[in-house]
């Protein structure tokens, strides 16, 4: 039996985030993953470090999530001085695009209500027309509305955010484990002994960000996480040179200069290929947003599920069952990479979740089953 | 870097290969027409601006992307020429017509 | 047409090459309503390329190419007598098994429907990765065929043939006998050992013997060097292949040349079959995966049959035959044709098949491709040629950061995410990946291999006759 700190289940970029946060804490952590075709939500992200769509109606969502984005520049730096590796992170602000007087207003509204609950926070936007628009971004067609903007927002490369995350957990003297899928745990109070891939690995602590699999592995350690599938899609083009200077909710240019398409959402239960149909209207509002897409030609399309919550937010917890098991679960795994590896992982080391984060509760879920 | 077998009919048409006019058989593939006429790389990479040229010749290398008519990165290989087509190498990452 | 519009075929079958052409024409005779659609401006596949502008503008290359590939005229021509829907240029860049095929034809994307898919994308090269294999002048010796039947072209200057396999030789023979000499023939190892207990079923299959020791004759007789055994194959050149440089027999030499044609046999032309999402095998001999296929050709999904090299590697001769085989089994699904009929009007075939298949594992133990040749020692040589992903570079990632498979490699440094998507480094990145790990490769696993297989644009998708989903793709 091997002995740890920590175990953290699920190596997407959840669960490699808070383990290499825990690492760097100086803590030896070992992370357990799936093999090679686990369901990686990672490798579906779109790579948003999204901020003007988040938290409607909920404000600590908001303010975690702008904690987070705040963060990331910091957090992509010293990656890249530990690992070399760059995440390709850029904040420079983003745009909510709008094809219709209809989706402005709709936008217009969301957005003030957005910055009436950041309180202190202090959250500003812009509503742009279509001539303004046209100067930050001058590749929008005569459909365009007008968009959302705010400074806040940016992007990264999810792959190589999960690509460093992974080298820097080794780099800390963390330990990665592949194939070894999760066939039982034996639970107590801040001891939990994990029988993977034929091997046992023990730690007083455990933090499941194994994505739609901590449904059921919530369920072994005494926690409620009421996850499901939402399938996304997401079509990449090949490689331009730079046309897009700001991500767009549904596009942005990569680094490597591809164009990535997306932010469609459908229950498809654990179906993750892709349906025409989808890529088809996605490829319509592209083009309709920026025409010089039409002649641009596709590389890859692929599909992956989102782990939702039923309300869409993330869920943290520790079980009061087995205190030191906690659960980190989002569909906003590269948005929030920089929180759950700076803050999360010293909330689980430390061993209590902080206030500010009651709202992710799973309470949440008793009181909605009891209404 | 090749030629035209003897024996082969005289039939010719004229292509333009990057601005050059040549005169190829009808049925050639636009790759084919820069095997006769281009000399080394018909492409850089988009990557490290690395010289390339037709490698597999059948569709799966994507190796001979060209700009043809003004259309970047087609497939040489799968593109048979016509009369004028205007045939030129791909040089990294294409550009867009925004 | 609009969508809505077209026909539903009964089937429809993708590639024209001997196992697509033999199917049309047995569907037709068996009165199914067949769509074919290729991707080639004309029918014969790689193999007969350009076979019928041959016959009618180039009579004296046909005799140059010899009696295998004129062999095609015949099947070409019953192809084009049968009454079904041929759609040549016609790129599928998806099928569903549901029965919807999605195509590209002069510009312009469309869909057809069909009951039953029987897919025959036929074979490609094994790519031979070694240092310098992505300069300008390195080509596949398909290639150098291709351009010799196709386009009636052939090498200037200095050229040699390196690597293994029978295309290797006939290559090599095929441009001598036009009087254009190679520089030299470079083989690789032979596993003579492996391959001599299949040795007696391969004789009992007529002509395959006598052929490979005629060409390698013919060679001889025009004054080739030949050099066997050979290892550390490195094209040499900055921007344009110069020199080939080898050792042999324990000397390194070298040999100038401008064009260089590399082989090592062929693989199942794969990611039409990964992407419908069919079962896979992996062959541990051909060293390749192969889709799993019941001895008719249906594959581990019941709308979809495969035919030909793309079910694994059986030649030309055998392509005809399973696709021949596969058209009658479509049918008797279709509830078109008796079980028993189908067995009668086939029995011919597949004993036929049997028979090519039974010179295969001669074939495939003599030509294994050695690990160094599949799994490149050298850290600098590129695997992935469109993202210029080097072999030490995979090989450094699964022992560092402990990489399971090819799909977390593929996220980690792009390796196979170019628009070749993955057709020319699959295989060797999973060979790496095994190597490195210490586990068989079909431990390993392969790409996730996802639609669309073949260049669309967005504006094609965008008109694109299917319903919107507006309601999942919203602000």
């Amino acid at each position: 039996m091997a002995d740890f700190d920590a175990i953290v289940i699920g190596g997407g970029l959840v669960g490699t985030a808070v383990a290499y946060g825990i690492a760097r804490l100086g803590k030896r952590p070992v992370l357990l993953d799936e093999g090679d075709i686990a369901h990686r939500a990672s490798r579906g992200n779109f790579g948003l470090v999204w901020v003007q769509s988040k938290g409607f109606g909920v404000p600590e969502y908001q303010r975690w999530t702008r904690r987070s984005s705040d963060t990331w520049t910091e957090f992509s730096q010293e990656l890249l001085e530990e690992t070399g590796i760059g995440t390709g992170h850029e904040r420079p602000g983003g745009v909510t695009i709008c094809l219709s007087e209809e989706e402005l207003d709709k936008r217009r509204r969301l957005m003030e209500q957005l910055h009436i609950e950041a309180g202190e926070t202090n959250f500003d936007y812009e509503i742009l027309t279509h001539a303004e628009l046209k100067k930050m971004l001058p590749a929008i067609g005569p459909d365009v509305v007008g968009a959302s903007y705010t400074r806040y927002d940016g992007h990264a490369n999810p792959l190589y955010t999960m690509r460093a995350l992974h080298a820097a957990l080794l780099k800390h003297g963390g330990t990665y484990v592949p194939n070894a899928r999760v066939e039982s745990i034996q639970a107590a109070p801040n001891h939990f002994v994990i029988n993977a891939g034929g091997r046992s690995f023990a730690a007083p602590r455990l933090v499941l960000g194994a994505g739609l699999g901590n449904k059921a592995l919530g369920e072994m350690v005494g926690l409620n996480v009421p996850v499901r599938p939402v399938r996304g899609q997401i079509i990449v083009t090949e490689r331009l040179q730079p046309v897009l200077p700001m991500p767009t909710l549904m596009m942005r240019q990569t680094v490597e200069g591809t164009i990535m398409i997306g932010e469609s959402r459908e229950e498809s239960g654990f179906d993750d290929t892709t349906s025409p149909e989808i890529i088809h209207t996605l490829a319509q509002r592209a083009v309709k947003s920026f025409p010089f897409l039409r002649n641009v030609r596709i590389v890859r399309t692929w599909g992956a599920l989102r782990v939702m919550a039923p309300d869409g937010l993330p869920i943290y917890e520790q079980s009061s069952e087995f205190p030191g098991a906690f659960v980190c679960t989002c569909h906003s795994g590269v948005t929030l990479a920089a929180s759950h590896a700076r803050y999360y992982a010293q909330y689980v080391m430390d061993g209590a979740l902080p206030a500010e984060l009651a709202r992710f509760s799973t309470k949440r879920f008793d009181v909605q089953a009891a209404a | 870097m090749f030629k035209l077998l003897p024996d082969s009919p005289s039939e010719r048409i004229t292509v333009h290969v990057d601005g050059q006019a040549v005169s190829v058989p009808p049925g050639f593939t636009a790759a084919a027409a820069m095997l006769l006429h281009g000399t080394g790389s018909t492409r850089t990479t988009p990557v490290t601006g690395e010289p390339r040229a037709p490698y597999c010749m059948m569709g799966v290398c994507f190796e001979c992307l060209l700009q043809i008519d003004g259309e970047p990165n087609q497939q040489g290989c799968l593109v048979t020429v016509a009369e004028g087509m205007r045939i030129e190498r791909q040089l990294g990452k294409r550009k867009v017509d925004e | 047409m609009s969508a809505e519009q077209e026909p539903t075929f009964d089937l429809a079958i993708v590639g024209a090459g001997p196992a697509g052409m033999a199917a049309a024409a047995m569907a037709a005779e068996l009165k199914l309503s067949t769509v074919v659609l290729d991707e080639q401006p004309e029918p014969g596949g790689q193999i007969y390329r350009g076979i019928e502008r041959m016959a009618a503008s180039r009579p004296r290359h046909l005799e140059v190419l010899g009696p295998d590939y004129a062999a095609g005229l015949e099947l070409t021509r019953a192809f084009r007598a049968s009454a079904i829907e041929y759609r040549n240029g016609t790129q599928v860049w998806q099928a569903e098994p549901a029965g919807r095929i999605f195509f590209r034809r002069n510009g312009a994307a469309g869909i057809v429907r069909a009951k039953k898919i029987l897919i025959a994308p036929g074979a490609m090269e094994r790519p031979l990765p070694v240092p310098g294999w992505t300069l300008p002048g390195v080509l596949t010796c398909g290639a150098g065929q291709t351009v010799l039947k196709a386009h009636g072209l052939a090498p200037k200057g200095r050229f040699v043939l390196a690597g293994c396999g029978p295309l290797l030789l006939l290559l090599a023979a095929q441009l001598t006998r036009c009087g254009i000499k190679p520089a030299a023939i470079l083989q690789t190892t032979f596993n003579r050992w492996a391959a001599a207990p299949h040795l007696p079923s391969f004789l009992g299959t007529p002509g395959y013997l006598i052929k490979g020791l005629g060409l390698l004759r013919e060679l001889k007789a025009a004054g080739i060097p030949l050099y066997a055994n050979v290892s550390q194959i490195a094209i040499q050149g900055e921007t344009q292949a110069r020199a080939v440089e080898f050792v042999c027999n324990g000397t390194t030499r070298t040999i100038e040349a401008d064009t260089v044609f590399l082989h090592q046999g062929v693989i199942p032309n794969g990611n039409l079959a990964w992407s419908m999402n069919l079962d896979h095998r992996w062959d541990d001999v051909q060293r390749c995966y192969h889709p799993k296929l019941d001895a008719w050709g249906r594959s581990s999904n019941a709308a979809v049959l495969v035919a030909g090299d793309a079910g694994g590697i059986v030649g030309a001769k055998g392509a005809e035959l399973m696709g021949h085989i596969a058209a009658a089994a479509a049918a008797v699904d279709l509830g078109r044709l008796g079980a028993e009929q189908a067995s009668e009007r086939t029995r011919d075939a597949r004993r036929a098949l049997n028979k090519q298949r039974a010179a295969r594992p001669f074939l495939d133990h003599l030509y294994r491709p050695e690990q160094r040749w599949i799994a490149p020692p050298d850290a600098d040589t590129i695997v992935c040629r469109c993202e210029e992903v080097r072999a030490g570079e995979i090989r450094k990632l699964v022992s560092e950061q402990n990489c399971p498979g090819p799909n977390q490699l593929k996220s980690f440094v792009r390796c196979g995410m170019g628009p070749c998507q993955g057709r020319l480094c699959g295989l060797t990145a999973i060979e790496l990946i095994a190597e490195t790990r210490g586990v068989p490769v079909s431990e390993v696993g392969y790409y996730r291999i996802r639609p669309p297989i073949k260049p669309v644009t967005i504006g094609d998708l965008a008109t694109l006759d299917v319903p919107e989903r507006n309601d999942a793709v919203h602000m």
